[in-house]
């Protein structure tokens, strides 16, 4: 069953736009023609606590949760993140990863530090991993603020939903001033 | 047309949609969106009432005069409206009455996990529970109709899953046929005195019966027939990770879970092998599957805590489990008050003193949290007053002094002022202060009856809180600004030396807030690295915007920085710098 189910999971912390790129993933893939679910918990994300948010589709999707060890494609906006949630992740799932590190409190209060070779980390247990300079990319783009869009770009070329139909989300769910920026960065995440 | 909605959004889709007039809640994890969708259709009344209990008077009001109404709530909030609830069962409605309660099964954002599935049995009233975002649609829109059909408040039980999961729903029209509400008096049914809750409560009992009967008959519950080795009664998001991960086993699937089907459940249980409830939190079905003398598994394999996951479920019937990564040690990212945000120096100032402090329900309760550290009870909403009389009662003289109440306003206003009445009446020597941001913050910035706005967001009055506090009789009320420390402290510790009551309200709103007049971001700080003698003062406050920065050599040496991205300019670690190196950027 789960063979043909689409298992994404979109980690972060509260406040990067989590929620934002998992509702344009959910939206492209209703538009192409699957069921869709999604789960994620908010509540607390605002505070900048960790926020995961799941997406599945397919012909017929039940769980909203992707169950543990069964995800395809681990979309990490943080890197600490991105290392905390591997393990929901199948073993030759696909790691795509912003290269950003953002401290929690117990490193900004220099109680911690914040881990070290979490790159290594993840290209020792996982072969198809991509890391992405969101924010970089973006700059060229036109827009810092777009760092996602590219991320998003870069995921959707391991799904299997032709572009019109990201591009048909993006219009409904970004702004319409912001929106030729965020397709132009959708499209070199998409290239990269 | 089909849309992607989350359950919170179908529910208020499928209030709309069955003509519902009018939709009150008090805001809580994770109900809160139901009611910030209800105000997308003109149609239907929304407002925030000031807590559970009112908002289910609203729509006990609102049904009693001919319309249709929703009430929606956590479940903790259930607590709180539970009266009118178990006497709005007797009375019965005139336009149906849908409440629902939102659970919240691993605590994501709540102090317990109850099952509301409990309230139902207990109040005496049907309950519907939907499986996905579809379900929650078509569920509230019947509820309405199953609500007036059976004269009785329907609850429809939904969890977090349910509520912030997203699924694909088919969206309907609005009823339209609907009689119009007008005022209508039928005192025998409406009014519970002993005489006619008599003649009521036998009908009452007599429609859970009837109910139970028609429940094969409704569209709510569902045999499914597969392998018959294995048969699963469930409901709810349990459902679907039942269909996920024993996709062949043959499945009793409930919509409604009270009451429950009983010729349905025998029909189900002869036709399998072996017999299992899979539900989340109590035995609820499951016991009353056994009090049918039916023998069933269910909490034997099932935890009684926190909430069922397709891994867990894996578990519970010995799958193998999916091979994956080992977990990585990483440190904890729990969250955390804003920058900027006006509870820090308060509860700076708590610390400090070595206050005992009685906390209560909101972002306040990260207080609690490192480094503040500075909160020691949180029960429930309105609880830190009641919680601090109590305490100076039986502590020592000297220990009295130290007892202080938290509160926001939004907590205040639910029920913080009956503890208040209570503090004063019985002239307790606690000190309560009231945090006022101006905002219901934890859940998401929802307005309240103090911050000058509806859910509708038209301009309405503002509770006047010291003119409260000073009518419930406090004679000693300070208003402190929180973002100056040295006063907040001061006020403080001369409130906490009063032998009497006393309330200090802070002034200083949520920065969260979007309205222009009311935050403004001030000029940015910045720390001057060249003088910054690395004392680690600034960190004690766990702003989120200030960073260490180690010095890199393995010793405990580094400085401190400021993220210009993240600084509000609320000057609070500017007053904590001994040496003034933190300062607003030219």
């Amino acid at each position: 069953m789960s063979g043909q189910i689409k298992n994404i999971l979109l980690v972060g912390v509260g406040g990067q736009g989590i929620l934002l790129a998992s509702e344009i993933l959910s939206e492209a893939a209703m538009l192409a023609g699957f069921d869709v679910k999604k789960s994620e918990i908010h509540g607390m994300s605002q505070r900048g606590g960790s926020v995961v948010s799941h997406v599945r589709y397919g012909t017929e999707v039940f769980s909203p949760i992707v169950p543990e060890g069964e995800g395809d494609i681990l979309f990490g906006f943080e890197l600490m993140e991105t290392c905390r949630s591997l393990p929901l992740l199948k073993p030759s799932g696909t790691v795509v990863a912003n290269d950003l590190q953002i401290s929690p409190p117990s490193v900004l209060m220099g109680q911690e530090l914040y881990p070290e070779g979490l790159v290594e980390r993840i290209k020792a247990q996982f072969t198809d991993f991509l890391l992405v300079d969101g924010q970089k990319i973006a700059a060229d783009s036109g827009n810092v603020k777009a760092a996602n869009t590219v991320l998003l770009g870069a995921v959707s070329k391991r799904l299997s939903i032709a572009e019109e139909f990201w591009m048909k989300a993006l219009e409904k769910m970004v702004p319409a001033k912001a929106l030729e920026v965020n397709k132009r960065a959708f499209r070199m995440g998409r290239e990269f | 047309m089909k849309e992607i909605l989350s359950g919170n959004e179908a529910i208020a889709r499928g209030a709309y949609e069955a003509g519902c007039l009018v939709a009150c809640a008090y805001p809580g994890t994770p109900s809160t969106e139901i009611l910030e969708n209800t105000i997308k259709y003109k149609e239907i009344d929304s407002s925030w009432a000031p807590n559970e209990k009112v908002a289910l008077e609203v729509a006990i009001g609102a049904s009693f005069g001919g319309g249709r109404a929703l009430c929606t709530m956590k479940h903790v909030g259930v607590n709180v409206a539970a009266d009118p609830l178990f006497t709005l069962s007797y009375t019965g409605v005139r336009g149906g009455l849908v409440l629902v309660a939102a659970d919240d099964p691993e605590m994501h954002s709540s102090q317990n996990e109850q099952d509301s599935r409990n309230y139902a049995r207990f109040a005496k009233v049907p309950m519907l529970e939907p499986s996905d975002s579809r379900e929650c649609k078509e569920f509230t829109r019947l509820g309405f109709e199953l609500s007036e059909q059976y004269d009785s408040p329907v609850m429809l039980r939904s969890s977090t899953r349910i509520s912030h999961g997203k699924s694909l729903v088919e969206l309907g029209q609005r009823v339209t046929d609907l009689p119009l509400p007008k005022l209508e008096k039928n005192p025998s049914k409406l009014v519970m005195l002993p005489g006619n809750a008599r003649v009521r409560h036998p009908l009452v009992e007599q429609n859970l019966i009837n109910l139970s009967k028609a429940a094969a008959s409704l569209p709510f519950n569902r045999l499914e027939l597969r392998d018959t080795s294995i048969g699963i009664i469930t409901a709810g998001i349990c459902y679907q990770y039942v269909r996920e991960v024993l996709p062949n086993a043959s499945t009793l699937k409930l919509g409604m879970v009270y009451p429950l089907p009983h010729d349905l459940i025998r029909e189900f249980a002869a036709k399998v092998d072996t017999l299992y409830v899979i539900e989340e939190l109590d035995p609820f079905i499951e016991d009353q599957v056994k009090a049918m003398g039916i023998p069933v598994i269910g909490k034997e394999i099932i935890s009684l805590c926190g909430e069922l996951t397709p891994g867990r479920l894996r578990t519970a019937f010995g799958l193998p489990q999916t091979a994956a990564a080992p977990a990585e040690k990483m440190p904890g990212r729990p969250p955390n008050m804003c920058p900027g945000c006006p509870h820090r120096g308060v509860f700076y100032a708590l610390k400090q003193l070595r206050a005992y402090v009685t906390g209560d329900i909101g972002c306040y309760t990260l207080g609690f949290m490192p480094p503040l550290s500075a909160m020691d009870t949180c029960v429930c909403m309105g609880a830190s007053i009641g919680m601090a009389t109590g305490v100076t009662k039986v502590v020592a003289a000297e220990e009295k002094k130290k007892v202080v109440a938290v509160i926001g306003d939004s907590t205040f206003l639910h029920t913080g002022i009956n503890g208040l009445m209570d503090m004063v009446y019985n002239n307790s020597p606690a000190t309560v202060i009231i945090l006022d941001n101006s905002i219901t913050a934890m859940t998401g910035r929802q307005d309240n009856p103090a911050s000058g706005f509806t859910l509708m967001d038209n301009p309405t009055h503002a509770v006047n809180i010291p003119l409260l506090c000073k009518a419930v009789g406090v004679k000693h009320i300070r208003i402190v600004n929180p973002l100056d420390l040295e006063e907040t402290k001061r006020v403080i510790a001369e409130e906490m030396e009063h032998p009497e009551p006393s309330v200090i309200i802070t002034n200083k709103p949520c920065v969260l807030i979007k309205r222009e007049d009311v935050f403004q971001k001030g000029p940015v700080y910045a720390v001057d690295e060249e003088r910054c003698t690395g004392c680690r003062a600034c960190l004690k406050i766990g702003c989120p915007a200030i960073e260490w920065r180690a010095a890199g050599d393995g010793s405990r040496r580094g400085k401190a920085s400021i993220d210009p991205l993240l600084c509000t300019g609320c000057d609070v670690c500017r007053q904590l710098c001994k040496f003034d190196v933190i300062g607003s950027k030219p």
